[in-house]
């Protein structure tokens, strides 16, 4: 197969990335079609010494990346950065659990039991990627920066310009909703059924 | 800085530890209440296999998923 359709056989993949990170069909069509393109440009540069989609992934990163940067003033990642950044209950960043006034836990966290053959499941894996999808903008696009990309808090950081006490903030709150939406919508059920 | 921590504050360590490492005397009190607490275990438990979850759906190959994206209920707290 030619190096050209090699990096084809990645489109899809790169773009469903490109596409959460962006939560804009648009840019994640420019992203991913600048990524297609730089790649086939500079064949050389991939000198096979890591995986073809990991090249490619490395490549859409920089360009989702500097797409929100372009973007920033709509993607609000603005908003993060200065003392305003963190914003009403934060100092509450376990908001999303209830807790006594003890500090115990209101509801007992369920036993998710040992899911991990669920976990394979197209059908989970479906339910989580909804449930990214439904974080809030600046939340999903930090989580997935972390998750996804996984880059270190440090280069998050940098690459977007605020301090790490707002990142964290906004991790906590993301990983906090993902653990509800995952219970609402999978371990809640298989757990009930 | 006192050696007992509530499980609200465990369960933000808990979290914190999937984006930075905790300082020792902050380890100590999460180890510490692990062993007396019966609740924060099991959280820490769902916090683990998220991690794990995550891992998985990193490297996941199924490139339909975007667009057969399953119906999901929104967490009351979403509102927010």
């Amino acid at each position: 197969m030619s190096f050209e359709m090699q990096v084809a056989t990645h489109r899809a993949y790169l773009l469903r990335f490109a596409r959460l990170q962006l939560r804009n069909d648009a840019w994640a069509e420019d992203a991913v079609s600048d990524t297609i393109l730089a790649a086939i440009a500079k064949p050389q540069a991939f000198a096979g010494q890591s995986q073809l989609k990991t090249w490619l992934v490395g490549i859409l990163k920089h360009k989702v990346v500097d797409a929100l940067r372009v973007n920033l003033r709509e993607v609000n990642v603005s908003d993060l950065r200065g003392s305003g950044g963190v914003d009403e209950e934060d100092s509450d960043i376990l908001g999303l659990i209830g807790f006594k006034a003890d500090g115990h836990f209101q509801e007992h966290p369920a036993d998710w039991g040992n899911p991990d053959q669920d976990l394979s499941q197209r059908q989970f894996m479906a339910v989580l990627d909804a449930c990214v999808a439904r974080l809030p903008p600046v939340q999903g696009r930090l989580f997935l920066m972390r998750e996804w990309l996984e880059m270190d808090c440090d280069e998050v950081c940098k690459e977007l310009d605020i301090t790490a006490t707002n990142l964290y903030v906004q991790l906590h709150r993301a990983r906090l909703r993902l653990r509800e939406c995952l219970e609402i919508n999978w371990f809640g059920k298989v757990t009930s059924s | 800085m006192k050696y007992m921590r509530s499980c609200k504050e465990v369960a933000a360590l808990v979290i914190a530890r999937e984006d930075r490492s905790l300082g020792v005397l902050e380890d100590a009190q999460l180890r510490f209440h692990m062993l007396i607490c019966k609740t924060c275990p099991n959280f820490a438990r769902q916090v683990l296999t998220m991690r794990n979850a995550l891992r998985q759906w990193r490297h996941y190959e199924d490139v339909a998923l975007v667009d057969a994206s399953a119906e999901v209920t929104q967490p009351a707290s979403a509102a927010k």
